[in-house]
C-alpha cells in the first residue's frame, strides 16, 4: 500500500493497531457506502420499485415454476412404490393351470406377492366398483378374464419393466400391464419440464444481469462528474466501484425478496383449491413451498447476479476514462 | 521533483498541444507557467497529474518514470499530487466540507484527523465560517478557494495550480499567492499556470513561457519576458 505522503504521524502507534484501525475504518467506509447506496436508492422509489418489479417478477418464474416441479415430484413419488403387473390369462386358461402359473410366479425372487383374482371375483369387485351391476348381470357369458397381479420385489421401474417383458412370454398370459407405465411416463415428463424450468431460470436469469447493467449505467451516468472528481483526486478503481457494487445488491436483494413474495403469495392463493382436489382423491397433500434451502440460492443467486452486472456496468465506464 | 526532456502531447484529434517541450522543478521550488490561450498548460498539468499521458518524450514526475506508472498505481500517483483545476470541479450534491474531505475519506484518513486537516484547509483560503454550504451558493472566488482547500488538504508533496486566481480580486489573489508561497517553503513543489501578467509580475519567481505548444522561455521575474 502506498502511503501518501502527508499520512498522520503518529510515532507512538505499532503496526498492529495500525491495522487494526484501519481495518475497522474500512469495514466504516463499507456500511457508509451500503447504506448511501440504499438511501440514494430509496431517494428515487418509484423508478426503483418498477426496476425491483421487473427483477421480482423475473426470478418469481423461475421460482414458481421450481416450487410446481418439485410438488409435482412429491406426488408421484407416492405412486412409485405402488409398481405392479397385471397377468390378463387367456379364457382357454383353466384354474388349475392359473393356481400352478401363480406359484411359478410367486418363487421368482424378484417377485414379493401374486393376488390370484379369479373370473368371478373380477366381475363381482368390477360390478361393485362400476355402478353398473345391473348391465353386467344381464350378460350371458363373464367376459372379465382372470387376473393375476404381481407385486415386483423392487420398487424399481427397469427392473419392473423387464420382470413384465418376462411374464408377458409365458403360456397363457394374454397380456402383461406395468401399471405404473403412466407413473414413469410421468417422470419423463417432469425430467423434460425440469430442464425446461433450467433453461428458462438461465435465459431470465441473464435478462436479471442485463436489467441491473442497465440500470447500474443510468446510475453511473447521473454521477459521472462524482466519478471524475474521485478519480481526479486518486481515487481507486475500488473506490469508483463500491457504491455500485451496493446498489447492484440491493437490486439483487430487493428483487429476490420480491420474488419470494410472489411466489408466496401464488402458492397460498393455489393453496385452496389444490386442497380440495386433494380431498376428492382422499389424498393429504398439500403444496410445500420453496424451502429453505431454494430460497438462500435465490437470495444468494440474486445478489451475486447484481453485483456482477453493476461491475460489468461500471469496468464499461472506466475503461472508457483511462488516460490515453 | 519534476522532470521533463523532450516531451510531446498530441490529441487524438491530431493537435500538437505540446512540443518538445525540457524542464526541471526541483522541490520546493515555485514556478509560473505562462502563455496565451491555447498555448498548452493545462496539457501541461494534465500530464503531471497523469489525466492524459504524454505521446513522446520522457517525464519523470517524484522520481517515477510516469510512462511506467500501471493503471492501478495512478490514483497513488495522484494522490501525491494537489491540484486546483482551472473549472474547480466541485461536487454540488455535498457540502463544502465534504468537498474538501473528498481527498482523506478516499486516502483512508480516520475521520477525528479528516475534521481537523479540513478545517485547517478552509482556515487557510478564509472560508471556514462556510463549511456546511453547498458550494454552489458559492461565489466563482469562493468556489475557487474551496478548490485549493482540496488540493492542499493532503498535504501533497507536488502543488499544481490552472489559473488558480481567475475569479480572485486582487487582494483575494495576493493572499492566495502567499499561500503558495507557505507551502513551496516548507517543501512543497508548486507550478502555476496562469496569463494573469499582473500577478506575475509582482513575484520574482522562475517563470516557464510556452508558445504553441513549445517552450518559448525559462527564467526569473523580469528577466523571463
Ligand atoms: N482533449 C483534447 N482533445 C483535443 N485537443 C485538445 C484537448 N485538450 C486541449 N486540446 C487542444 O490543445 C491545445 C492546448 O490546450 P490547453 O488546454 O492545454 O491550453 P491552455 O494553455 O490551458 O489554454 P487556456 O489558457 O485557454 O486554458 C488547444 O489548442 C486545445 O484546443
Ligand atoms: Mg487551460
Amino acid at each position: 500500500m502506498n502511503q501518501p505522503a502527508a499520512a498522520p504521524k503518529r510515532g507512538a502507534t505499532t503496526a498492529t493497531t495500525t491495522w487494526r484501525h484501519r481495518f475497522d475504518r474500512y469495514r466504516e467506509h463499507h456500511s457508509d457506502v451500503a447504506f448511501d447506496s440504499l438511501r440514494r436508492l430509496l431517494a428515487a422509489p418509484l423508478g426503483t420499485l418498477m426496476t425491483l418489479l421487473v427483477i421480482g417478477i423475473a426470478l418469481s418464474l423461475p421460482a414458481g415454476l421450481f416450487v410446481l416441479l418439485k410438488n409435482a415430484q412429491a406426488v408421484s413419488e407416492g405412486w412409485e412404490g405402488g409398481a405392479q403387473i397385471s397377468l390378463y390369462l387367456r379364457s382357454t386358461v383353466t384354474e388349475t393351470e392359473a393356481r400352478a402359473l401363480v406359484d411359478e410366479v410367486a418363487a421368482r425372487v424378484d417377485v414379493q406377492r401374486v393376488d390370484y383374482i379369479s373370473r368371478e371375483q373380477a366381475l363381482k369387485d368390477f360390478q361393485r366398483q362400476s355402478g353398473l351391476g345391473d348391465i353386467l348381470a344381464g350378460l350371458d357369458e363373464n367376459p372379465l378374464p382372470t387376473v393375476l397381479v404381481v407385486f415386483p420385489a423392487q420398487a424399481d421401474f427397469n427392473a419392473a419393466d423387464k420382470l413384465r417383458t418376462d411374464l408377458a412370454k409365458k403360456d397363457g398370459v394374454e397380456t402383461a400391464q406395468l401399471d405404473a407405465q403412466w407413473v414413469q411416463r410421468l417422470y419423463a415428463m417432469l425430467d423434460l419440464a425440469q430442464r425446461l424450468v433450467q433453461a428458462l431460470a438461465a435465459s431470465l436469469a441473464l435478462a436479471v444481469l442485463l436489467v441491473i447493467v442497465n440500470t447500474v449505467r443510468l446510475a453511473i451516468e447521473s454521477r459521472r462528474d462524482e466519478i471524475l472528481i474521485v478519480k481526479l483526486v486518486g481515487g481507486t478503481d475500488a473506490f469508483v466501484r463500491r457504491p455500485f457494487l451496493y446498489t447492484g445488491f440491493w437490486y439483487g436483494l430487493g428483487g429476490s425478496l420480491l420474488a419470494l413474495v410472489l411466489v408466496t403469495g401464488v402458492l397460498a392463493w393455489l393453496q385452496g383449491p389444490v386442497r380440495t382436489l386433494a380431498d376428492l382423491y382422499h389424498s393429504s397433500f398439500r403444496l410445500t413451498g420453496l424451502g429453505l434451502e431454494a430460497v438462500l440460492l435465490l437470495v444468494a443467486a440474486a445478489v451475486l447476479i447484481g453485483i456482477s452486472g453493476a461491475a460489468l456496468a461500471v469496468r464499461q465506464h472506466l475503461r472508457e476514462h483511462e488516460p490515453r | 521533483m519534476i522532470s521533463l526532456k523532450q516531451v510531446s502531447k498530441r490529441y487524438d484529434s491530431g493537435k500538437d498541444a505540446l512540443l518538445n517541450v525540457s524542464f526541471e522543478l526541483a522541490s520546493g521550488e515555485l514556478t509560473f507557467l505562462t502563455g496565451h490561450s491555447g498555448a498548452g498548460k493545462s496539457t501541461l498539468l494534465k500530464l503531471i497529474m497523469l489525466i492524459e499521458k504524454p505521446s513522446s518524450g520522457q517525464m519523470l514526475v517524484c522520481g517515477q518514470n510516469i510512462a511506467l506508472i500501471p493503471r492501478s498505481a495512478i490514483p497513488y500517483h495522484r494522490r501525491q499530487i494537489g491540484m486546483v483545476h482551472q473549472n474547480h470541479h466541485l461536487l454540488f450534491d455535498r457540502t463544502v466540507y465534504d468537498n474538501v474531505a473528498l481527498p482523506l475519506l478516499i486516502a483512508g484518513f480516520p475521520p477525528r484527523d479528516t475534521g481537523r486537516r479540513v478545517r485547517a484547509a478552509l482556515d487557510l483560503v478564509g472560508l471556514l465560517d462556510k463549511e456546511n454550504l453547498n458550494p454552489i451558493t458559492l461565489s466563482g472566488g469562493e468556489q475557487q478557494r474551496v478548490g485549493i482547500a482540496r488540493a492542499v488538504v493532503n498535504k501533497p508533496a507536488i502543488l499544481i495550480a490552472d489559473e488558480p486566481t481567475g475569479n480572485l480580486d486582487p487582494e483575494l489573489s495576493a493572499e492566495i499567492m502567499d499561500l503558495f508561497d507557505q507551502f513551496s517553503q516548507v517543501g512543497t513543489t508548486v507550478l502555476i499556470a496562469t496569463h494573469d501578467h499582473g500577478l506575475i509580475d509582482r513575484y520574482d519567481h522562475r517563470l516557464i513561457t510556452l508558445h504553441e505548444g513549445q517552450l518559448l522561455s525559462d527564467g526569473f521575474g523580469g528577466a523571463a519576458q
